[in-house]
């Protein structure tokens, strides 16, 4: 059973932001959605190791070597605030 | 009453990789801000990340070296929290199937070997750096970091003081040193650990609430912080309190810690399975050859120098668990230097030396085959020990050889012979009463006169061969 106060969490935790009528409509979606994920719960899955990736491909790896990074003009262009050397965001001490 | 202190480690490491953990951009420290930047490492959106394969490598190499099971199907997922230090939002981590577990790591501490349980070794990439404006208003965020592969090292809660977790955060560095997957340099953050404390009565099976310390940079302020966090709870035990669970943060310009979050306020990371890497699948045979790779450990290094050189075992312990000295030691031995005479010179002399300038060994300016030379201008009884001090001296200076400089400071010591008679002659001369007093049972009249013929001969006289001179007409 979803609640509000699990909508809420969730948006929370997404940094999102909802009025009163929203969380309602969502908690009914939530509700369904989940609902319909959990009919996979009926398969029988005795025996079959879990996974994480549909397609049996493992080990896509890179070489180590050194490729040119980006110009830090072109790093900054679509920042929405930055300097001449940096991204400037809203100041946080954790 | 007692108690019992409890710790456990959590030790982040940057790998020396040439290139980030998930794009071609170099990894390297202290370039000029977000110039090794790319869209993968600076989460602009639709790209791809891919997996940088020395990674896997060296992970794989050091869970080995500190006796890891290797897992056979691992996987990367993805952890989910919002800092500006982190672009994209989420960090790629790895959450239930780490790339190594189960191991263990032997330190030597007071004289004696205590086993380290290691629960997990994994990959993951580490965030940018942020520099707070003082204005109080802004931060600048540098992206160069972000993408830099860490591997994350747990412990089990197995130190039972701060000196144990001290011993083995040296010896951690020394091994991670030795097998070349990291550079672990302190001032340069490649080397970061987070601390789990807890205390309980003396006697207690379960273990007290733990608190977790962040932000630790150095071993000496990882020891200040436990000792502090030690203390703080027993405090608050003493006084009938109870230890919360909480994180704190150490602040090392303060020597105190402070309270981050409570439990309550714990992160919830939302980790799942990242769908932009594939899983990692490592093969029996690739992990013997990683195994291949490893060179001789500090402990072996630690139980060869003892029953191959007959170095004590306090000896041993110094510089097998110091990768620079026992390079420099072996080199010396290949060169043909005796074990226990170099094992001497580097853990006196050297080490003085070394200490107040606050160098390490591979700082030492001289070849070892110098300081092979300077311990057999000893053996060769050219020189006395004291003049070979002052030569060393010297050697941290400048480049001369050690014969070199020998020659330049007239220190070379006397043993011809009838040189030598002749100034004990003289001595004795003006001494004429010593030998009716040496017979008299007066025999440190012996030491009076071998310092006279030292002090005639400026230092230079060999005591070794003054000796018998001197004794030889005391009792004619």
């Amino acid at each position: 059973m979803i609640t509000k106060e699990t909508v809420q969490y969730v948006a929370d935790l997404a940094r999102l932001s909802f009025d009163e009528t929203s969380i309602e409509k969502f908690t009914k979606d939530m509700e369904q959605i989940i609902g319909f994920a959990d009919k996979l719960g009926e398969l029988d899955t005795e025996g079959v190791n879990p996974t994480a990736h549909s397609v049996p491909v493992y080990n896509v790896f890179r070489e180590d070597e050194v490729k040119e990074s980006f110009p830090r003009n072109e790093i900054l262009k679509n920042a929405p605030e930055k300097d001449s050397e940096y991204f400037v965001v809203p100041k946080v001490v954790e | 009453m007692n108690y019992e202190t409890v710790i456990g480690l959590e030790v982040h490491a940057e790998l020396n990789t040439k290139t980030k953990i998930y794009c071609s951009c170099a990894n390297e420290f202290g370039a000029e801000p977000n110039t090794k930047c790319c869209p993968i490492c600076s989460g602009m959106p639709g790209v791809l990340p891919s997996l940088n394969e020395k990674v896997v490598e060296s992970c794989v190499k050091a869970g080995l070296a500190m006796n890891c099971e290797i897992t056979e199907y691992s996987k990367q997922d993805r952890k989910n929290y919002f800092y500006p230090d982190l672009p994209k939002a989420y960090q790629i981590s790895q959450f239930d199937l780490p790339l190594c577990h189960d191991g263990y790591v032997d330190i030597y501490v007071n004289g004696e070997t205590k086993r380290i349980g290691i629960t997990r070794i994994h990959i993951e990439e580490d965030a940018g750096k942020l520099i707070h404006g003082l204005d109080g208003k802004e931060s600048f965020a540098d992206y160069n970091r972000c993408g830099v592969p860490l591997i994350e090292i747990v412990t089990e809660p197995d130190f039972r003081s701060p000196e144990e977790a001290h011993v083995f955060l040296e010896t951690l560095r020394n091994i991670l040193l030795f097998i070349g997957v990291s550079d672990c340099k302190m001032q340069e953050g490649s080397l970061r650990c987070d601390v789990n404390v807890s205390v309980r009565p003396e006697g207690q099976k379960k273990l007290g609430t733990r608190s977790e310390m962040k932000n630790v940079g150095t071993f000496k302020g990882a020891v200040k912080a436990m000792e502090f966090e030690r203390d703080r709870q027993i405090a608050i035990l003493e006084q009938g309190g109870t230890i919360q669970q909480e994180t704190r943060r150490w602040d090392d310009a303060k020597g105190e810690s402070v309270l981050l979050r409570s439990k309550e306020d714990a992160h919830d990371y939302r980790y799942f399975p990242e769908p932009d890497i594939m899983p990692i699948h490592i093969q029996a045979e690739t992990v013997e050859e990683i195994r291949k790779t490893i060179p001789e450990l500090p402990n072996e290094k630690f139980k060869r120098y003892m029953d191959e050189y007959g170095l004590s075992e306090y000896d041993a312990s110094l510089i097998a668990f110091h990768i620079y000295f026992a390079e420099f030691f072996e080199k010396c031995i290949q060169e043909g230097g005796n074990p226990k005479a170099i094992s001497n010179w580097c853990l006196g002399d050297i080490s003085k030396i070394l200490k107040q300038k606050e160098q390490e060994a591979d700082a030492i300016p001289f070849a070892p085959k110098a300081l092979v030379e300077l311990t057999k201008l000893v053996e060769a009884d050219k020189i006395s020990n004291t003049s070979a001090k002052k030569v060393l001296d010297r050697m941290f200076e400048t480049d001369k050889s050690p014969e070199t400089l020998v020659e330049e400071m007239g220190l070379l010591q006397i043993s011809d012979n009838s040189f030598l008679e002749g100034i004990v002659d003289e001595v004795m001369a003006e001494n004429p009463d010593t030998p009716a007093q040496y017979k008299n049972g007066k025999t440190n009249v012996l030491g009076f006169l071998v310092g006279q013929v030292m002090k005639k001969s400026k230092g230079k006289a060999n005591p070794q061969m003054v000796n018998p001179m001197i004794k030889e007409r005391l009792e004619k």
